[in-house]
C-alpha cells in the first residue's frame, strides 16, 4: 500500500511540477501573476478529450497540437492583455495588482466559455487504462505515461533554460530586468517568450492530467492554486525548487488521501502552503527577502 | 462645525431615514433586492476600509462572510438572536486577529494568494467537519426574523460601516493608513505603529463582513459550505470596491449599487453567460478605470473645466 501511494504520489507530483514550471516562468520572468493559468490547463484537457472522443486521437499525439497552440495563446494573451498593463505600470507592485485583476477577468471569461460549450459535468476518458506491474504493485499504464511525459518535458525545459544561451538570457531577465537590458537582452521579448512558454507548459500539463484524472470546466482554479502553492514553496523563478516542491505536494496529497481521509487533500494543500508562507515568506528555496 | 460638514451630515441622515422608511412603501421583491444590495454595500465598504488605503488586495471576504453565516446556522437554536450576532462577531474577530497577526509579514501577491487560500481552507475544513463529525452537509436556520428586520439590520450595519470609514478618513489613523499605503518604510520612520494599525483595520473590516454573513444567513433558511463560502462573493466585493474607487468614501457604494443591479439582471436574463460577462467587466475596469469611476469622472470634469477656461491652449 505504501509503495502504491508513493508511486501515485510521484505521478501526481510529476504532473504538478510540470504545471508549476510554467507558472514559475510566467511569474519569475514575465513578472505576470497569471491567475487564469489553470483555465489554460483545463482548455487543453478538454481539447485532448474532444480529439480523443471524436477522432480517436491519442493524447500523446494531442500534445503536438496542444503545445504549439498553448505557446501561441500565451504569446497572444501577453501581447493583447498584458503588454498595455506592463507599459502603464509605474511600480512592480502596481503591475502585480493590475495583472492579478486582469487575469481574474480572463479566468472568468475562459471558465464561462468552457461552461457554455461543455457544461459543468465531470469529464474523463479512458485511455490505456490497463494495470502494469511496477515494483510488485499495480499502476495504470496511463499514469506511467503521464509520469514519463512530465519527466521528458520538464527535463527538456530545464535543459533549455540552463544549458543554452537563449535560456540563460531568460534567466538573466528573471534575476534583474534592468541589468539584462544593459547587456543587450530584449527584455520585452524575453518576457513575452517566457509567458508563451508558460502557456505551452500549461497546455502540456492539461493534456497529461486529462489522461488519468477527471476534470470539470470549473476545476481550473484548483490547478492554479496548486501551481501557485508549488511556485511559492519552491521560490519564484526557481525551476529546481518548483520540481522538488511539486513532488513534495504530490506525495503529501496522496499520502493524506491514502492514510488519513481523501476529503482532506485540499485542506492539506492549503495548510502546507500557509505553514510554509508563515515560516519562510519567500519560499523554501527562495532568496532572502530584500 | 463648518456649514459644509453640517450639510453632509444632514444629507447622510436624510438618506438613512428615507431608506429606513422604504419597507412601508415597496413590495417583497424590492426588499429582497435591497437586502442583497445592502449586503454588498456593507461588504464593499468593509473591504475598502482595509484594502483601499493599505493596497493589500484581500480575497478573504467570503471566509469571514461564511464564518458569520455558519455561526448563525450552528447557534441559531441555542442562543437568543442578539447574542447570536455578538458571538458571530466575536468568532470573526478572533479569526481575523489570528490571520492578521500571521499575514502582516506578507505583501503583494503573497497576500492575495494567502487570503484566497484561507477562504478555501476554511471551506474545506468546514465541509470535512460536517461530513465526518456531525454527519450532515447542510444546516437549517429557523429564526423569527422578517425580511424587513434583515433589511433594517443591514441598513444599520452599512450606515455604521460608512460612518466608521468617514471617521477614519478624518482622523490621524486615516492619515497614518495613507502613509502606509504610499510607503511602509517611510511610515515606519515617521513613528507609525504599522503592525498595530494594519491589524486593527483588518479586524474591524473582518468583523463587519462576519456580521453581514450572520445577518443575511436567515434569508437562505438552508446553509451549506458551497453556499456560505462561495468565492464569487470575494470577487464581486473586490470588483465593486475597485469600480467605485477603493480610496474614496463614496467609492464602494458607487461601485456596489450599479454592479449589484447589473449582476442581478445578468443572472436573471443570461444565467449561462454570467461568468463571461463578469470576466469582461473585470478586464474593462482594470483597463479603463484603474482608479475607479469617481476618479475618472472627477478627472474628466476638471479636464473639461480647464479646457473651457483656456480655449486658446486647447486650440493649438
Amino acid at each position: 500500500m505504501l509503495v502504491t501511494a508513493i508511486l501515485s504520489g510521484l505521478v501526481l507530483g510529476g504532473t504538478y511540477a510540470l504545471l508549476a514550471m510554467g507558472l514559475t516562468l510566467q511569474y519569475g520572468i514575465a513578472r505576470i501573476m497569471n491567475l487564469a493559468y489553470g483555465e489554460l490547463i483545463i482548455v487543453a484537457a478538454f481539447l485532448a478529450y474532444t480529439l480523443f472522443a471524436t477522432l480517436g486521437l491519442s493524447p500523446v499525439w494531442t500534445l503536438f497540437i496542444a503545445i504549439p497552440a498553448g505557446f501561441a495563446l500565451g504569446w497572444g494573451i501577453y501581447g493583447v492583455l498584458m503588454q498595455p498593463l506592463v507599459r502603464r505600470a509605474r511600480t512592480p507592485a502596481g503591475l502585480e495588482i493590475d495583472s492579478i485583476l486582469a487575469t481574474f477577468g480572463l479566468l472568468f471569461v475562459i471558465q464561462g466559455l468552457l461552461l457554455v460549450s461543455f457544461g459543468a459535468n465531470f469529464t474523463s476518458y479512458s485511455y490505456l487504462n490497463v494495470a502494469v506491474d511496477v515494483f510488485g504493485t499495480k499502476l495504470a499504464a496511463n499514469r506511467l505515461i503521464a509520469l514519463a511525459l512530465a519527466v521528458v518535458l520538464g527535463g527538456a525545459i530545464y535543459f533549455a533554460l540552463t544549458r543554452t544561451l537563449w535560456g540563460t538570457a531568460l534567466r538573466a531577465v528573471s534575476v534583474s530586468p534592468v541589468s539584462a537590458s544593459l547587456v543587450g537582452i530584449d527584455v520585452d521579448r524575453a518576457a513575452r517568450t517566457a509567458f508563451a512558454l508558460g502557456g505551452a507548459l500549461a497546455a502540456a500539463g492539461g493534456v497529461v492530467i486529462s489522461m488519468y484524472q477527471t476534470f470539470t470546466a470549473t476545476s481550473g482554479v484548483v490547478f492554479t492554486m496548486k501551481a501557485l502553492i508549488i511556485v511559492i514553496m519552491g521560490g519564484v523563478g526557481n525551476i529546481l525548487g518548483a520540481l522538488s516542491a511539486g513532488l513534495v505536494l504530490g506525495l503529501a496529497e496522496t499520502l493524506v488521501a491514502t492514510y488519513v481521509d481523501p476529503g482532506l487533500t485540499l485542506a492539506t494543500t492549503y495548510g502546507l502552503f500557509i505553514a510554509i508562507l508563515l515560516w519562510r515568506p519567500t519560499g523554501l528555496f527562495g532568496r532572502a527577502a530584500r | 462645525m463648518t456649514s459644509r460638514l453640517l450639510c453632509q451630515i444632514t444629507g447622510f441622515l436624510t438618506i438613512i431615514i428615507a431608506l429606513t422608511a422604504l419597507p412601508f412603501f415597496v413590495g417583497p421583491y424590492t426588499i429582497t433586492l435591497m437586502i442583497g444590495m445592502l449586503g454588498y454595500v456593507a461588504l464593499a465598504i468593509a473591504w475598502a476600509m482595509f484594502s483601499g488605503p493599505t493596497r493589500y488586495v484581500s480575497l478573504a471576504t467570503v471566509a469571514f462572510f461564511g464564518i458569520g453565516a455558519y455561526a448563525c446556522a450552528v447557534f441559531n437554536e441555542s442562543l437568543p438572536y442578539p447574542l447570536l450576532l455578538l458571538v458571530a462577531g466575536l468568532i470573526g474577530l478572533a479569526v481575523a486577529l489570528v490571520v492578521g497577526l500571521a499575514t502582516l509579514r506578507l505583501a503583494g501577491v503573497y497576500f492575495v494568494i494567502f487570503t484566497f487560500g484561507l477562504a478555501e481552507l476554511v471551506r474545506q475544513l468546514v465541509t470535512w467537519f460536517e461530513v465526518n463529525i456531525t454527519g450532515t452537509l447542510g444546516r437549517y436556520i429557523f429564526l423569527p426574523v422578517t425580511p424587513e428586520g434583515i433589511y433594517w439590520q443591514l441598513l444599520a450595519l452599512s450606515a455604521f460601516a460608512f460612518a466608521i470609514s468617514w471617521l477614519i478618513g478624518r482622523s490621524r489613523l486615516g492619515l497614518a493608513l495613507k502613509v502606509i499605503g504610499e510607503d511602509e518604510v517611510v511610515a515606519a520612520h515617521c513613528g507609525i505603529a504599522i503592525a498595530r494599525i494594519k491589524l486593527a483595520l483588518f479586524a474591524l473590516s473582518a468583523v463587519i463582513m462576519t456580521l453581514v454573513g450572520a445577518i443575511q444567513a436567515p434569508r437562505w433558511t438552508y446553509v451549506e459550505p458551497s453556499i456560505a463560502f462561495n468565492p464569487t462573493i470575494s470577487f464581486l466585493t473586490l470588483i465593486m470596491a475597485l469600480l467605485g474607487g477603493a480610496n474614496r468614501l463614496m467609492g464602494p457604494i458607487m461601485g456596489a449599487v450599479p454592479l449589484f443591479l447589473l449582476f442581478e439582471w445578468l443572472s436573471a436574463n443570461f444565467p449561462n453567460h454570467y461568468s463571461i460577462i463578469l470576466g469582461l467587466v473585470f478586464i474593462t475596469i482594470v483597463f479603463v478605470l484603474p482608479n475607479g469611476v469617481l476618479d475618472f469622472v472627477e478627472k474628466g470634469l476638471t479636464h473639461r473645466i480647464t479646457a473651457a477656461a483656456k480655449p486658446a491652449e486647447v486650440q493649438k
